[in-house]
């Protein structure tokens, strides 16, 4: 009688990829289900389309790049589902299907797939989708105005969002608790805050993200807007801030993502601190009103060098190397 | 609770399948496979031939260096001096001896009972002379480590953690037969002279702790340390971290921090040789797993197969995956049951399909749990990514040498990276660069 024999550990824990890409649909779910409701039901369907999309190119990848069959990891679905998140739910399909393809082939794929690419796919898609096509990105429903599921958006009565307002600068005209529940202007994921935290504490609970990097972005982002704020209310002004835009989805789905962030508990601070930096700094000076996208994709590109001079002290050496 | 070394895991602890019951006296086995290499060093030579009549206790192996003989663990005729499976995975010359269940006794070693009118320098040789080493499974020979601890130990430590899961042959060494691992102790505490006597006991091991704790009550000197349970907290490092909140330096000795460790089955032995002259010739050995019938603490004679043993065990189940020489996380995978139990081996775990956890595919995701669980504060993803490109410089600047294999990034991962089995490969990288 002859046994399996492969090199120890031979117990595994239950965790794996496809449980915490499940984790992390879970917790879009609550962002999801408010965009629906917010929006209509096209916010479902320019969803289905972006996760289909990113399943057919990820199907696609694996066919001609890494010669085995991917889809079912469950990552692309993820990057589908994050990009619909960041659009409005006026978009053309063809524009979520596109972000979504170029979210998998060209940032992921290129790279060599999961978790060895640099950029956040779904920011650098949606990048990509501002550069050609700003105007679709732009435009949000006005509250109560029917988005048609079929046919063109073009139509739709559209309204400013908080940012808008804030970016003049002005406090925007929605109370500071209507735009923690959702009943504002903006993409499909980012406007009910009460849900994205529901989410991030959910994937907290679960052991999917440590505190550090949501923590750190968004202290800093609260921190900067109190100090640095615009009118006669600093407070206020800093809850804006929170609350208006994609921040918090960026705080804790975005900036949290694996492949793209360091993994070293202090280089984890450090990330979320440059996130926040950023995209205040953004904010206030960049040409667009939101500067999460922008903030996350830069720190992404120092997310190894981070890593590196922030490696923990090992076990029986002092710092610096020495035993 | 709070965790007292840093990083580690908590696996499901599985005792239970072989806890409950109390030891179980094997026969001794129709033929007994000495190894010669039962030890950390240099392999003894033979020092019998075939044809050759043995006794129980005899010496049968020795040499010179780092190492220490290796003893008939049944009395009879040598039938063959060949390699043999050793659980290593190689074959290894072994004395094959065939039983002729008379277990007529050698009577070299002597009994002192009274230890305390003996010199350090006696013990110290009786130790060597029993072929005493690391029963925990680690096999390095007890006598140098005592030496080497002389007057340089201000901690002396018994581990009684037994961290890996599924094996309880220490808690069942502890529950019947506490006394020996207690006069073993103060043995050695004779010869090092300690401040601090420390027996080292995660929470889990109930009935073990009660009892140790009515038997200490009239005992000076010797505390019980109970910690929670956290896999690897039994590994030499981890478990001074824990007891004593110092850090061995990388490269160093548990001497260089003042303290000694050893695991509370080296004590019983210490005990064996010292009070009663009985060099190591049976050990506990837990036969446990969701593979094999009937799972048990067995006193075992050195050389017995697996075979044999697992039969005492009621044989396995239909559904048995691997089998392992020691606990899930370090144990060995065995290939078939002709291997024979040595000194070190304080587990036969016959694993089901159903733990079978590991994955065709493995995809790092840098979610970085193997760098949270890591007890040496090391960074696996990092380590595993320079193994690939053979970046033998930068695996040296991450202190891959410093790895002690225990398997908990592997564990935690997600992506199911065979990462201790890379990590092999990547030390024997750094060396061979090293004597280039």
């Amino acid at each position: 009688m002859n046994f399996v024999v492969t090199s120890s550990p031979h117990v595994r824990s239950k965790n794996n990829t496809n449980r915490i890409m499940l984790d992390v649909v879970i917790a879009l779910l609550p962002a999801l289900i408010v965009g629906i409701v917010r929006f209509g039901l096209r916010a479902l369907t320019v969803s289905l389309v972006s996760v289909i999309a990113a399943l057919a190119a990820e199907w696609i990848c694996g066919k001609i790049i890494y010669h085995q069959n991917t889809a079912a990891d469950g990552s692309a679905a993820v990057t589908g589902l994050l990009l619909a998140m960041t659009l409005p739910a006026t978009v053309p399909y063809w524009i979520a299907a596109l972000g979504s393809a170029f979210a998998i082939i060209i940032i992921k794929g290129l790279c060599g797939g999961l978790g060895r690419n640099i950029f956040n796919p779904a920011l650098a898609a949606r990048a990509f989708l501002m550069i050609f096509w700003p105007a679709w990105l732009i435009r949000y429903a006005a509250p109560g105005t029917v988005i048609p599921v079929m046919g063109s958006t073009v139509d739709v009565v559209t309204t400013a969002t908080p940012l808008h307002h804030m970016q003049m600068p002005a406090l925007p005209e929605v109370s500071i608790l209507d735009a923690f529940l959702g009943k504002t202007g903006g993409t499909i994921g980012e406007v009910c805050t009460l849900a994205l935290l529901a989410g991030g504490a959910y994937l907290i609970y679960r052991g999917v993200i440590s505190v550090r990097i949501p923590g750190a972005y968004l202290a800093t982002v609260a921190l900067l807007s109190l100090v640095f704020y615009k009118g006669e209310d600093p407070v206020a002004w800093m809850l804006y801030s929170l609350l208006s835009g994609g921040v918090v989805l960026g705080a804790l789905f975005m900036a949290t993502d694996y492949a793209t962030s360091p993994v070293t508990p202090g280089g984890q601070l450090i990330y979320g601190i440059g996130c926040g930096a950023l995209t205040v700094l953004f904010r206030y000076y960049g040409l667009f009103p939101e500067g999460v996208t922008y903030a996350i994709l830069l720190m992404n590109a120092f997310a190894w060098a981070i890593d590196v001079h922030t490696a923990p002290r090992c076990f029986g050496w002092k710092k610096g190397g020495t035993a | 609770m709070k965790h007292l070394f840093f990083g580690g895991i908590h696996p499901n602890e599985r005792k239970e399948l072989s806890s409950g019951d109390t030891l179980k006296m094997e026969l001794s086995p129709s033929q007994a496979v000495i190894s010669m290499s039962q030890h950390i060093g240099v392999p003894c030579s033979p020092l019998v031939k075939p044809g050759d009549m043995v006794k129980k206790g005899q010496k049968i192996g020795d040499g010179e260096g780092l190492c220490v003989p290796v003893h008939a663990s049944v009395s009879g005729r040598v039938t063959a001096v060949e390699p043999r499976p050793h659980p290593g995975g190689r074959n290894i010359m072994a004395v094959v001896i065939e039983n002729d269940f008379k277990d007529t006794l050698d009577d070299t070693m002597v009994p002192n009972p009274d230890y305390t009118k003996l010199e350090n320098e006696e013990i110290i040789k009786m130790i060597r002379e029993a072929g005493i080493v690391g029963m925990g499974g680690a096999t390095f020979s007890t006598n140098v480590k005592v030496l080497s601890s002389v007057e340089k130990t201000n901690t002396l430590i018994a581990n009684a953690c037994e961290c890996e899961p599924y094996i309880t042959a220490d808690d069942t060494l502890l529950r019947m037969n506490p006394d020996q691992v207690l006069e073993g102790m103060k043995i050695i505490r004779h010869v090092l002279k300690p401040e601090r006597t420390v027996l080292a006991i995660e929470d889990n091991k109930k009935e073990a702790i009660e009892i140790l704790k009515y038997k200490l009550e009239n005992e000076k000197g010797i505390e019980l340390c109970v910690l929670p349970t956290r896999y690897p907290q039994g590994a030499e490092k981890q478990l001074i971290q824990a007891v004593t909140g110092r850090e061995v330096g990388s490269g160093q000795l548990p001497s260089s921090v003042g303290c000694a460790v050893f695991n509370v089955s080296t004590f019983a032995a210490v005990y064996k040789a010292v009070c009663l002259g009985l060099p190591v010739t049976e050990r506990i050995v837990t036969v446990t797993g969701e593979g094999v019938k009937n799972p048990g603490n067995f006193s075992v004679r050195i050389g017995t197969s697996y075979e044999e043993l697992v039969k005492a065990s009621g044989g396995l189940n239909d559904n048995v995956w691997k089998v392992l020489s020691g606990g899930p996380m370090m144990g060995v995978a065995q290939k078939d049951l002709q291997t024979p139990i040595i000194k070190g081996t304080n587990a036969v775990l016959c694993l089901s399909q159903a733990q079978n956890g590991e994955s065709d595919t493995q995809t790092c995701i840098r979610c970085g749990k193997c760098l949270t669980v890591c007890p040496m504060r090391l960074q696996p993803l990092y380590m595993y990514c320079y193994e690939k490109t053979k970046n033998v410089k930068a695996l040296e600047q991450l202190h891959i040498m410093d790895c002690i294999e225990c398997g908990c990034c592997a564990y935690e991962c997600p992506g199911k990276l065979r990462l201790v089995e890379t990590f092999r490969n990547a030390k024997q990288l750094v060396k061979e660069a090293k004597s280039k």
